[in-house]
């Protein structure tokens, strides 16, 4: 038994030294937040195809599972084991590079996202610095699989997919800077706590056409309708991974609905306060202290959760109502439009911070 | 230094904007477009030809399959002709129906016209909307003819048989619980004429609806106002007829014009366009659907009071009714006469027109005297908007190209035929 006893505890104490590790830990979170991602993801698009499909009087999957929900899994397994068909005139290496620049920016922002006051991967100063400049990079991806799949449909929707990318990403920026001087922070959860006291203490009230053009920036940004002239599927049938299927195809399409659910996150976290409850400063403070009900009411990540899934409906609702943009109405929309209203707004914003106007800025 | 040229794009005809098989050769510099190109039949089916075999009565069904989303119209062009060279008239019962489903029919094509066209231009909810509508419009189909697209349901002479008095029903299903099933079924359990009336009452409101999705949509109107403009004189010069004609300002429909059966009979406007682009033709459309359900209503009110014969009693090219050929010599020869080698028409030629939906659909036709055309020759009016692609495309942006597409209502089984 002896030897039993201190075998156990070698073990024991390698797995104590092994959890210790930094490495380890940090990859353990990483686990912890991309398999939630990536099954939100896939619930995202079941989600869409019943949302979309009630809104048009339909009922969406039904076949796979009870009402459909294995669809997702359906798909994903049925694309695993798709070929993956590299065009004979492509650009093999590159062809292969842009899915995997096309998701990793999109899964490295979740970094620097707060869950709640004590849950974040990555509690770095320029936190929105950072994500500004990470998923800057997707469209890398893109362009590359635009250029690499030598197709002109693909082409042109990497061409379109890099302008609007950086005409929206102008206008995305400004309505940060906002955020940023709003809060006069940086760090993702600062910005939060910044906007604590009550719903109106958050930061959609004094910056409203802000967050009105970050979630439309947002829906660009991820080339999603009614700006998806990259993907454009009825002019150049779908843009740039026309050359694109099996698992190639689907790592871009993880990519789409992650990047989808980032820009939710964040017009949660910037705009609707993230994991701060709506209730704080309505209910009595006592109401916060009841076991259970208490914690439901609380600060906490069901909020961000439910906050994120607002926006998400909005872009599925936006989804199915509108038609697609041009190309040359989308730039014209961002240039003209929404640059110039984010640059008055920056100075208005100064002048509210110069003036203390209101409990924001005080 | 590497030269710098325009590059050409195969629009097609594998594309999810080309409706069916168009294939369009595009000359673009960058996403301009500087020529465009349509390239024609991929679905060439030779219908002229195949009708040069067959006894006329045997055309019909082809002419169905011509425009496959207005069956109905085509068979009428088809059917006038074989009337107009047999000198006969049908009975007014028949003419009312004819009239009453050539409206459906016009409906049945502007829903399908608005669904693809709001699908290309992005809005896709529009298209499973308008095929809510199109359903019940199949089932009218479906309860007058056997068959819910290829109906082959005018005949010279009339119609093949007067409209039911009771529809179909549905049944409940693992995905359409009893209730809804009720609901579907409580329209169907009158006679067609209820089924139809209580459609033309509930459409307005549809089209409302539609509206209400584009009509004022900004993004629908930065799509559409100002693409392919055609003034009012090259319309005319390009041969356009129909809603792409009116939608440029010309008041011109052969309803009103050259009224054939009953259309003079009937109370109803035809809207024009002013700028002749894709939005004006787009509420020229729409109008259109209003306007057909008022004619419809009225072909109801009267079908409703004057019941008769829908087909001439003149066996030589109308068959006799099955009881007859139970019991009558007669009938059964004529019977058998017609349906091995058909009714001859007395030589000559002739050309009739109807206004079709997507324009003027007209039927040219030189008998020699046998059983079978010498000669039949389809007028069909996509062909002639189609050939007005590389102008009303010059100049605009790929995603106006699709846009344009969609705005001629292009429908390859007549354009090739």
């Amino acid at each position: 038994m002896e030897w039993l006893n201190s075998a156990y505890q070698s073990v024991a104490d390698f797995s104590v030294w092994w959890f210790s590790q930094p490495a380890v830990l940090i990859m353990l979170q990483i686990v912890m937040i991309v398999t939630p991602l990536m099954l939100a993801v896939a619930y995202l698009t079941f989600a869409e195809r019943k949302i979309i499909g009630a809104m048009q009087v339909r009922m969406g999957p039904t076949r796979v599972g009870p009402r459909g929900w294995l669809q997702p899994i359906a798909d994903a397994l049925k694309l695993i084991f798709k070929e993956i068909i590299i065009p004979t005139g492509a650009n093999k290496v590159l062809f292969v590079i842009a899915p995997i620049l096309s998701i990793g920016p999109a899964l490295a922002a979740w970094a620097v996202i707060p869950f709640n006051a004590e849950y974040v991967l990555a509690d770095i100063n320029a936190g929105l610095l950072y994500v500004l400049a990470i998923t800057s990079v997707g469209v890398y991806g893109v362009i590359i699989a635009g250029w690499a799949s030598n197709s002109k449909y693909a082409l042109l929707g990497a061409m379109r997919s890099a302008a609007q990318i950086v005409a929206y990403e102008i206008a995305m920026g400004f309505a940060l800077v906002t955020v940023i001087m709003a809060a006069g922070s940086l760090n993702i959860g600062t910005i939060i706590e910044a906007q604590s006291g009550s719903p109106l203490h958050w930061f959609w009230l004094p910056l409203l056409p802000m967050f009105v053009i970050y979630f439309i920036s947002g829906v660009a940004e991820t080339n999603r309708a009614p700006f998806d002239v990259a993907e454009g599927e009825s002019e150049i049938v779908a843009g740039f991974h026309v050359e694109y299927s099996g698992m190639v195809f689907a790592v871009f399409f993880l990519a789409e609905y992650a990047n989808m659910i980032l820009i939710s996150v964040l017009a949660a976290v910037l705009f609707l306060g993230g994991w701060l409850s709506p209730f704080e400063g309505w209910l009595p403070e006592a109401w916060f202290e009841i076991t259970g009900l208490g914690l439901l009411l609380g600060h906490g990540v069901h909020w961000l959760l439910i906050k994120t899934a607002i926006f998400l409906f909005f872009y599925l609702w936006l989804r199915a109502t509108f038609p697609r943009y041009r190309y040359d109405q989308i730039m014209r929309l961002g240039w003209k439009v929404f640059i110039p209203i984010t640059i008055v707004w920056l100075m208005v914003v100064g002048l509210m911070i110069l003036t203390g106007f209101g409990w924001w800025f005080d | 230094m590497p030269e710098i040229r325009n590059y050409t794009l195969n629009f097609g005809p594998q594309h999810p904007a080309a409706h069916g098989v168009l294939r369009l050769v595009l000359e673009m510099d960058g996403e301009v477009i500087q020529r465009a190109d349509p390239h024609v039949g991929l679905l060439h089916r030779a219908t002229e030809k195949l009708a040069e075999s067959k006894p006329y009565n045997q055309t019909i069904p082809y002419m169905d399959r011509l425009d496959y989303v207005s069956m109905m119209c085509n068979e009428h062009g088809y059917v006038l002709a074989l009337e107009k060279l047999l000198d006969i008239t049908p009975p007014l019962r028949a003419q009312y129906i004819r009239v009453m489903f050539d409206e459906l029919t016009r409906i049945l094509n502007h829903l399908m016209w608005l669904g693809t066209h709001a699908l290309d231009v992005g809005a896709m909810t529009m298209f499973l909307y308008c095929f809510r509508e199109r359903e019940d419009l199949m089932d009218m189909y479906e309860a007058v003819s056997g068959a819910r697209m290829h109906a082959a349901y005018y005949r010279p002479g009339g119609v093949y048989r007067d409209l039911p008095g009771k529809m179909a029903q549905y049944q409940s299903s693992k995905y359409k619980d009893e209730a809804e099933t009720r609901r579907i079924n409580e329209a169907r359990s009158g006679s067609l004429l209820d089924f139809i009336e209580e459609f033309v009452q509930r459409f307005p409101t549809n089209i409302d609806e539609y509206e209400t999705l584009l009509t004022d949509n900004r993004i629908w109107k930065q799509r559409t106002v100002g693409i392919g403009v055609v003034s009012p004189e090259r319309a005319l010069q390009l041969g356009f007829t129909g809603p792409m004609l009116r939608g440029s300002g010309i008041e011109w429909d052969l309803r009103k014009k050259q009224p054939y059966e009953v259309y003079d009979r009937m109370d109803f406007d035809i809207p024009v366009g002013v700028n002749g682009d894709c939005y004006d033709r787009y509420l020229v459309r729409i109008e259109e659907m209003r306007q057909s359900t008022r004619i419809i209503k009225q072909c109801i009110e009267w079908l409703r009071n004057n019941p008769g014969p829908v087909i001439l009693d003149d066996h030589k090219f109308a068959p006799p009714r099955r009881e007859e050929m139970k019991d009558d010599m007669e009938a059964l020869i004529h019977h058998f006469k017609l349906f091995t080698e058909g009714y001859t028409l007395p030589a000559g030629e002739v050309y009739t027109a109807i206004e079709h939906p997507k324009g003027e659909f007209g039927i040219y036709l030189v008998s020699d005297g046998a059983n079978k055309p010498y000669r039949l020759k389809v007028r069909a009016p996509g062909f002639s908007h189609l050939a007005a692609m590389d102008e009303m495309s010059e100049g605009h942006m790929l995603a106006d190209v699709v846009a344009i597409i969609g705005t001629m209502d292009i429908v390859f089984g007549e354009i090739d035929r």
